[in-house]
């Protein structure tokens, strides 16, 4: 038994520390500033997602990020999914959910179709069956809108970064004024502790004091009281960037809560069923010298 | 089918009877329920019915997610989140595949050091070691084809660096790359046909693996002190004593897996490939999954291209020779202490291959600690960790193991396996056991 | 006794105390089954239709858009859904014919809701083999279908033809005057 422990750990181990070997920054000159953990609601086996701190993620999405980036992979429906900002369990159909009914009909941007009688483009009303209209038709448009900049589709974003929603969150607070020995900076870009670049040259001061970070495409997007909260949620500029954050998460993990409830089942149950089967084995192997 | 024993199944029933004259598929499963197994068998040797699980849950899953799956570039990684998000509990059999292969390849490579260890790829067991170095071969490109298909960042890019290390063959190299990625680079063609390819190969591996068994029946398995079956007394039958031992076992597997599946899903995968494939950005750091990493290490340990391919193809090809480069007439490292030395040497070589595929060759080992040049990289840096560590593996095939097996002396090998006085006595009265001897 | 000696006794059912020991065999193949079942759902479940298409499984529509006396049609559930303003006229010829010689018998007034019957909501599927009908053609003034020659009535019933039943009634709902959610 205790050879069968030994062998799971040596290979849980093996696993974990090859993981984290991967997981290991390899830069050699890129530097940015050492990402700090939040505490998020939804961190550890048993987190889960905090609703009222989705709404406000939401409604900082909407009311600011929006008017550059686009979010492809969420429909309207999905807000009012289980574990989503809209939930409610009177409506186990989301797209009966009032709430995503008035959020598609109400969104500021109207989908594009081609009208089946003339050809021509005509625009309706997003129901709850509708991607979340981007503010750009394709990149293209997006490029053109930004300095030949693309602003990121937020989908995957969360997951898409070292550090997921610690990173974004890092990012929205990590705008500085230019230091005062970066000379030449790249015209448009804005200095970000948190955005990993190399700005050895552009320092013009001590060789061993390069600052971390690097230049990001995109403006600080942030302020205090940029959005206000409707639940009264004081709207500091750390309030906002955490709960967008967490609403990225979300959107790139819309299953998680269902994700870890089933785990923690799961596993109880194999707990018991290998405890069960332990048992039958020794019961088994009674009669027999090995 | 086993040169030992003979089929015990008696038909009782007409029916039984008339199918066992037509095709004797009863019998077939009875003689394999009924396969004396060394009744000494310690929990390394519940990695094959392990293995056997993961192929069964691969196959499952799989064909599950190719009902869903839309192979074309355009459509790729649309299809993995219409799978993630739209459809039902599409998540959860995503993260069961992706988490399984590697969970495939944790099994594979215990289940290989454990071949070593005990000797078991000695005759007359050097074919059923070389079907499974086969099989080794197979799973390998399949998870490299199946790590292709969301088509995110790294699959691209992945495909894009393997694919181009057959340019380095000589002559016709680059008509071999264009013949296989079927378009100026990897592209969608190379897509659709990498599905196709990962389709199929998991149900060859699968036909392997019924060789793999069947060459193991022949001999019988072999066991932790190598010595050979004497009489039926050295023996259980597989069901039901091994087949409970292989429950346990797997259930105890299968809590590691659900570990990953549902708790950090994404940690044996890579950030960038949640970005859809961009043929015009290059990420910063190009990796394979961490089942391929030793092999990373080894190709780019060398600076020539097509020496560092060969490499590649001589660290999977050794494998294949170890039977006829170990010369010990003792099978388990278990009465061989310098050979389990410089085997435990080997692991940790292979572990660190492993650490510095993960890293870029000219990172520092220790940061910060500036040293001197070989070559054209510094000591302290992974590329020279790589080499070192690579030499040793060379080393340890073609050198350790020839000599070892000329010059060790091992510890005195038991009779039989009955003899040495066994750890868990019976129960029954029997008095067979006297005092319980410490297992190696 | 060779067998009990080494242990080698194949047949684990030679202690007495046969009960005991049964039972943790029946409990883990019992848990084995259980989890098996659990397991399997998921894998069912999984062909039903996703997230994305159950989106579309019901349309909200504004009906006053359709002027009287014609049809608009529209996608529901990835099919014609025939939304027919019908005149007065064609309501009471097909209240006249509510007791005819019918395949496939029904009234009217059942297949329109209460105070809103000139608002006939249909599926524009052919129940014969498919095709889509054509609106106020065939000599009841309802559908003709040009794949075989069904012809339906201005209450969407089967009258001629080798279509055997009527066109179907979807399941929907006036949510306001003049809006309906079907599906």
């Amino acid at each position: 038994m205790l050879r069968k422990l030994l062998a799971k750990a040596v290979a849980r181990a093996l696993v974990l520390a090859l993981a984290a070997g991967l997981a290991a920054p390899a830069a050699a000159a890129t530097t940015s500033a050492p990402l700090e953990h939040q505490p998020w609601s939804f961190s550890g086996p048993f987190g889960m997602y905090d609703q009222g701190q989705l709404q406000r993620g939401f409604k900082v999405y909407t009311e600011v990020c929006s008017q550059c980036h686009s979010i492809q992979y969420i429909h309207f429906h999905n807000l009012g999914d289980p574990g989503g900002p809209f939930w409610s369990p009177k409506y186990p159909n989301s797209n009966d959910n009032p709430y995503v009914k008035a959020i598609a009909s109400s969104w500021p941007r109207q989908v594009t179709e081609i009208n089946a009688d003339t050809g021509d483009p005509s625009h309706r009303k997003p129901t709850s069956a509708d991607v979340l209209v981007p503010p750009f038709p394709n990149d293209a448009a997006a490029r053109a809108s930004n300095g030949g900049a693309l602003p990121p589709d937020m989908s995957l974003l969360a997951a898409a970064r070292e550090g997921g929603p610690d990173y974004i969150y890092a990012i929205l607070n990590g705008f500085r004024p230019t230091p005062a020995g970066i000379k030449n900076a790249p015209p448009g870009k804005y200095y970000n502790v948190a955005f990993p670049g190399d700005l050895t040259s552009y320092w013009t001061g001590a060789a061993d004091a390069v600052p971390t970070g690097g230049f990001i495409s995109m403006p600080p997007p942030l302020t205090d009281c940029k959005v206000t909260f409707d639940d009264g949620t004081p709207c500091k500029l750390q309030q906002e960037a955490r709960d967008v954050s967490a609403f990225l998460q979300w959107a790139s993990d819309p299953k998680m809560n269902e994700r870890k409830q089933t785990g923690i089942a799961v596993m109880i149950y194999l707990l018991i069923f290998s405890a069960i089967l332990y048992a039958s084995y020794r019961q088994i192997w009674r009669n027999v010298a090995h | 089918m086993d040169a030992h024993s003979h089929s015990h199944y008696e038909p009782n029933t007409a029916f039984e009877r008339w199918l066992d004259a037509r095709l004797p598929i009863v019998r077939f499963g009875k003689d394999l329920l009924d396969f004396p197994t060394p009744k000494n068998l310690n929990y390394w040797w519940t990695f094959g019915g392990i293995l056997a699980f993961c192929l069964a849950v691969q196959i499952v899953t799989g064909i599950v997610l190719a009902m869903h799956y839309n192979a074309s570039g355009t459509g790729a990684f649309d299809s993995i989140q219409h799978i993630m998000r739209d459809v039902n509990y599409g998540w959860l059999i995503r993260y069961i595949h992706a988490n399984g292969a590697s969970m495939f390849f944790v099994a594979v490579y215990i289940h290989i050091f454990r071949g070593i260890y005990y000797g078991s790829y000695k005759a007359p067991r050097e074919l059923l070691w070389l079907i499974g170095a086969v099989i080794y071969l197979t799973m390998m490109a399949t998870a490299f084809f199946g790590y292709v298909l969301p088509w995110g960042q790294m699959s691209f890019w992945g495909a894009k660096v393997i694919t181009s290390i057959f340019g380095a063959i000589p002559v016709i190299g680059p008509a071999i790359v264009s013949w296989l990625v079927g378009s100026f680079t990897v592209d969608a063609p190379t897509l659709n046909r990498f599905f196709s390819l990962h389709y199929l190969l998991p149900f060859v591996i699968a036909g392997l693996v019924a060789l793999h068994i069947w060459a193991l029946h022949v001999p019988g398995n072999s066991n932790p002190t190598g010595v050979n079956v004497k009489d039926k007394s050295d023996t259980v039958p597989f069901h039901p004593y091994y087949t409970v031992k292989d429950g346990f076992a797997v259930s105890v597997f299968m809590l590691m897996f659900a570990i990953f599946v549902f708790f950090m899903p994404e940690a044996l995968g890579h950030v960038d490939n949640n970005i859809a494939a961009n043929p015009l950005a290059t990420p910063a750091h190009i990796v394979p999954e961490w089942y391929l990493l030793p092999y990373y290490a080894i190709l780019r340990a060398i600076p020539d291209k097509l020496t560092g391919v060969i490499a590649l193809a001589a660290a999977i090809g050794c494998l294949f020779a170890l039977p006829w480069l170990d010369r010990s007439r003792v099978r388990s490292m278990r009465y061989r202490p310098q050979a389990r030395l410089y085997f435990f040497i080997f692991i940790a070589a292979c572990l660190i291959l492993g650490y510095c595929g993960a890293h870029e060759p000219d990172q520092q080992i220790i940061p910060g600690l500036a040293a001197f040049n070989i070559g054209d990289s510094s000591i302290n840096s992974m590329a020279w960790l790589s080499r070192i560590a690579g030499l040793y593996y060379f080393a340890w095939f073609l050198l350790i193991n020839p000599l070892l097996g000329l010059r060790e002396t091992p510890l005195p090998v038991p009779e039989s396996i009955s003899t040495p006085v066994l750890s868990h006595p019976a129960a029954a009265p029997a008095g067979a056991a006297a005092a319980p001897e410490k297992k190696g | 006794m060779a067998d009990s000696v080494a242990g080698a006794s194949a047949d684990p059912h030679d202690t007495p105390d046969s009960g005991r020991r049964n039972f943790i065999h029946i409990a883990a193949i019992t848990a084995a089954a259980g989890g098996v079942a659990a397991i399997a759902w998921p894998f069912i479940d999984q062909m039903n239709p996703a997230a994305d298409t159950m989106a579309l499984s019901s349309i909200e529509y504004d009906v006053s858009k359709v002027p009287l006396g014609q049809q608009v049609t529209v996608l529901f559930r990835k099919q014609p859904l025939f939304v027919r303003h019908r005149t007065p006229a064609e309501i009471a010829k097909a209240v006249a014919d509510d007791h005819a010689q019918l395949r496939d018998p029904a009234t009217d007034a059942s297949r329109v809701k209460p105070g809103k019957s000139e608002w006939l909501i249909l599926i524009g599927v052919c129940t014969h083999l498919g095709c889509t009908p054509l609106f106020g053609q065939g000599d009841w003034g309802g559908w003709f279908c040009p794949c075989h020659g069904s012809q339906y009535d201005t209450s969407g019933r089967i009258r001629k033809g080798p279509a055997p039943k009527n066109l179907v009634v979807p399941d929907y709902k006036f949510t306001g005057a003049t809006t309906i959610k079907v599906g």
